[in-house]
């Protein structure tokens, strides 16, 4: 379920980042305040510990297809939300430090759709309700199952509206949603099979370890959530209005002014040269609200007349490009091969 | 067990230790640059594709620089695609409006984004793999702690990369085991999973019990502390202005297009 | 300055869970001193060494260092001075570098960068692992990864250094390597091991600890020598006191 930096805008990613930031920022603090040193290490360690047990697949029952753990639900169980959404963001930057999954930009995304949702929601308004360290064995099957399907389709549903809000994909916002939900679903009860699994074991041979937990309650109040995502909202609406609703009008009118995309260059005089400025200065591309433009046919056909080009520009553009790719390569290739050879 | 990811971890850690001038700057401008970088890829038009050609120059000069192979860099990037791919996709299914014809071929505006995304992908992801590749995961984390990332946060990516060898190399043995005993089925059932993940969970535990231990046996109390070796000095801070010149100068100003009309003789 | 001597009165301890690990244990320990703690898996050697810098306090009776008894008051003070080398050096060795590492003690001590750096390369040093200051500790072989361990204790100079299972895991090369580096440290070193060859080698002195008591105590020959005692414990005579035949 990782979002990749292709398919968010800047607004989008940036935004999530400032979101996971501040929940970092604030967790930190939270583990600050209550002197656990030993949390520490425990984080640590248990972090390389999800990321190992990412890796072990085990056979679905009943299906004869295979999954692996997540690791957002266990490792609230364990360590508490705040902890626990640290280690998350820890696994996930080297992930996508190592292996490029989803990579820098959407980072903040990623963070926030697979370590928010499991630690501050499924596990306290979920998990907690089922399951105490002298749980039933049912009770802690379902409860895992039904804390981590929640988490899941929260994150998909997550994913969905940030790729849709980013505009890159021309994916419909409800075809999105009906692909990604129903497979979560899925993923979801994988989790909270796994969960339980691990779970039980550390029920059954070191109680103690899961009661730490019963002790420190998430106090994560009420009002702190809905400042939480009064602030996303506000953050993101800002954002995306800057970065879409503003410089897009200023690409339209720049349009009607000058009746063409490509400013032709001997068309001399001041107003020209100003226009063509406050084109190049729309650093933040047409990234709209994709289910907006559906309903409004005007702006469709607005839409589709924006990036005509004629040929022959775009055809030497291509050209142009290869062939600075190429020497990009090159200079690239004789810098390493300078190298080597010192 | 895919244990073919700790090898990769294992090569880019080889990389990030190397000692080149590059691996040298300071973690704090390269990070910096590398940012302004993807912002700079992202913040052009959903159609652009050759506006985007001389952004790699980039992740070449600094693999180039930094002594790293491109091929551990693509066959990364290519590993990581199918997500992008598999979105992408839609694009030139949704957006079938015709905006350029190659003689007889006529390209609608989907394909153009769709190869914009790639394009894109490749550049933003290729730079986070660059990054690490020259960096090191222990400079880039006290480059972040620097640059005011939360201590706990810093310190937790370290703590987390420290034992990831560790902690698989006991999953690796563990699942040894089982496979041996196992009449060579390949497949974990829950059941079986449940106690070999379960323990491997127990010793995790027991060993960072030990290694909390360790610290406080050595005075640790809450904090951890590291004693910085570098000074950021001209060479860090002329490698950021020169990126972000060159970043500003190819958003503003399309050196491929204008090498593509002086060759074809077009403006 | 007071004389660093390690006492322990009448020490009992009792796990939360309520197995009883040590009884009545009472012994004292002179500067300078090596001690080979020797008992079979499960006689409460380690237990014993978790006392020894307070990572566990007693159920009963006391350890005294330097006269004064242990306690949350006097825990940084005798953790400055008491060091110990863990069983598993990667437990040890937890930063990214062997530098971080062996820096760790000296940082937390809050010793000016310059006194840190000349003690985290005098360290090195001492144990001849200068050259791998900037290397990750899991790239380190076990023998290097010993060394350094030991390193990080060096560095805080302490004058007490305790020893879990030093010789474990490491090749031929490496464990004589550990024999002359432990025979020329001038601190008390208190060493929990099953290798009674490094005993003979190093200590002056053993304690034979059994199901959490201390069943013997004496000067390294006269006890491992004792064929009936050591088998009696769940231990055997060492092969290089069968060779030695005095001439």
């Amino acid at each position: 379920m990782h979002m990749a930096d292709a398919l968010i805008s800047p607004a989008v990613g940036g935004t999530m980042w400032a979101v996971t930031g501040g929940l970092i920022a604030w967790c930190a603090k939270k583990i600050r305040a209550v002197h656990e040193d030993r949390l520490i290490p425990m984080m640590g360690v248990l972090g390389a510990f999800v990321f190992t047990a990412q890796m072990i697949n085990f056979t679905i029952p009943a299906t004869g297809s295979s999954g692996h753990l997540g690791g957002g639900l266990l490792l609230t169980a364990l360590l508490g939300p705040y902890a626990a959404f640290l280690v998350m963001a820890s696994i996930l930057t080297v992930q996508a430090l190592f292996f490029a999954d989803g990579g820098l930009l959407a980072l903040g995304c990623n963070i926030f759709n697979l370590g928010f949702f499991p630690a501050f929601i499924a596990y306290p308004l979920i998990y907690r309700i089922f399951v105490n360290a002298s749980s039933s064995r049912l009770r802690l099957w379902s409860g895992s199952v039904l804390a981590a399907v929640a988490g899941l389709q929260l994150g998909a549903f997550a994913v969905v509206l940030e790729t849709t809000l980013s505009g890159i994909s021309d994916l419909s916002f409800s075809t999105f949603v009906l692909l990604m939900q129903p497979i979560h679903l899925a993923i979801g009860v994988v989790e909270g099979l796994a969960t339980a699994a691990v779970v039980s074991v550390v029920m059954h041979a070191r109680p103690e370890t899961l009661a730490v937990q019963d002790a420190e309650r998430p106090t994560m109040t009420r009002r702190a959530l809905i400042w939480l995502i009064l602030i996303a909202v506000l953050l993101g609406g800002v954002v995306s209005w800057f970065a879409s609703g503003r410089l897009d009008g200023l690409e339209w009118s720049l349009k009607k002014t000058t009746g063409h995309e490509d400013l032709p260059a001997p068309e001399e005089g001041i107003h020209s040269y100003l226009a063509q400025w406050q084109e190049k200065t729309a650093f933040f591309p047409d990234y709209t609200f994709k289910a907006e433009e559906a309903e409004s046919g005007l702006q469709q056909e607005d839409e589709s007349a924006w990036p005509t080009v004629d040929a022959g520009t775009s055809f030497s553009g291509l050209l142009g490009g290869l062939i600075t790719l190429a020497v990009a390569a090159g200079i690239g290739y004789s810098l390493q091969a300078r190298r080597k050879n010192e | 067990m895919k244990a073919a990811r700790y090898i990769e971890v294992g090569q880019m850690d080889e990389l990030g230790r190397l000692d080149t001038p590059l691996h040298r700057l300071d973690a704090r401008v390269k990070m910096a640059a590398v940012v302004l970088f993807v912002v700079t890829v992202m913040s052009f038009p959903r159609y652009e594709i050759s506006g985007l050609m001389p952004l790699f120059l980039f992740p070449f000069v600094l693999m180039g620089s930094g002594k790293i192979p491109f091929g551990a860099i693509f066959k990364k990037v290519a590993l990581a695609l199918p997500f992008a791919l598999f979105v992408g996709l839609f694009n030139p299914l949704l957006d079938r409006t015709p905006v350029l014809t190659l003689g007889p071929w006529t390209i609608s505006g989907g394909w153009l984004s769709f190869f914009s995304i790639l394009l894109r992908f490749t550049l933003t992801v290729s730079a986070a793999l660059i990054l690490l590749a020259c960096t090191g995961i222990y400079r880039l984390c006290a480059g972040l702690e620097r640059l005011g990332v939360p201590p706990l946060f810093a310190t937790q990516l370290l703590f987390l990369y420290r034992y990831l060898f560790v902690i698989g190399g006991e999953a690796l043995r563990m699942i040894r085991s089982v496979r041996m005993r196992s009449a060579g089925s390949k497949k974990l059932s829950l059941r079986i999973y449940s106690t070999l993940t379960g323990h491997l969970l127990l010793r995790s535990i027991d060993r960072a019990q030990r290694i909390y231990r360790a610290m406080v046996s050595r005075g640790f109390d809450g904090q951890i502390r590291v004693l910085h070796r570098t000074r950021p000095g001209w060479r860090d801070l002329l490698f950021l202005i020169g990126w972000s010149a060159f970043f500003i100068l190819v958003r503003f100003y399309n050196p491929a297009v204008a090498l593509g009309g002086w060759l074809t003789g077009e403006h | 300055m007071r004389t660093p001597t390690l006492e322990i009165k009448n020490l009992g301890f009792c796990y939360p869970d309520g197995t009883e690990a040590l009884y009545g244990i009472s012994c004292r320990i002179e500067y300078g001193e090596a001690i080979g703690l020797i008992g079979g898996n499960g006689a409460g050697k380690s237990t014993l060494l978790q006392h020894l810098n307070g990572c566990l306090m007693p159920s009963e009776g006391m350890v005294l260092f330097g006269g004064t008894p242990i306690t949350r008051e006097t825990l940084a003070e005798v953790r400055r001075a008491v060091g110990v080398v863990f069983q598993d050096p990667d437990d040890q060795l937890f930063m990214s570098t062997v530098f971080d590492d062996v820096a760790f003690g000296p940082l937390n001590q809050g010793l000016p960068s310059a006194e840190v750096a000349a003690r985290v390369y005098g360290a090195l040093e001492r144990v001849g692992m200068r050259h791998l200051s900037e290397r990750p500790p899991y790239k380190l072989s076990g023998g290097e990864k010993r060394a350094v361990a030991i390193a990080t204790i060096l560095a805080v100079s302490p004058d007490i250094i305790v020893l879990d299972e030093p010789s474990s895991n490491l090749d031929p090369r490496g464990r004589r390597r550990l024999i002359n580096l432990l025979r020329g440290f001038e601190q008390t070193r208190i060493i929990a091991t099953h290798d009674l060859e490094l005993v003979v080698e190093v200590c002056q002195r053993v304690i034979v600890l059994d199901n959490g008591r201390i069943v013997a105590e004496g000067p390294v020959r006269e006890i491992l020598d004792n064929e009936e005692l050591m088998l009696a414990h769940g231990l055997e005579r060492p092969h290089i006191l069968r060779h030695q035949h005095p001439h």
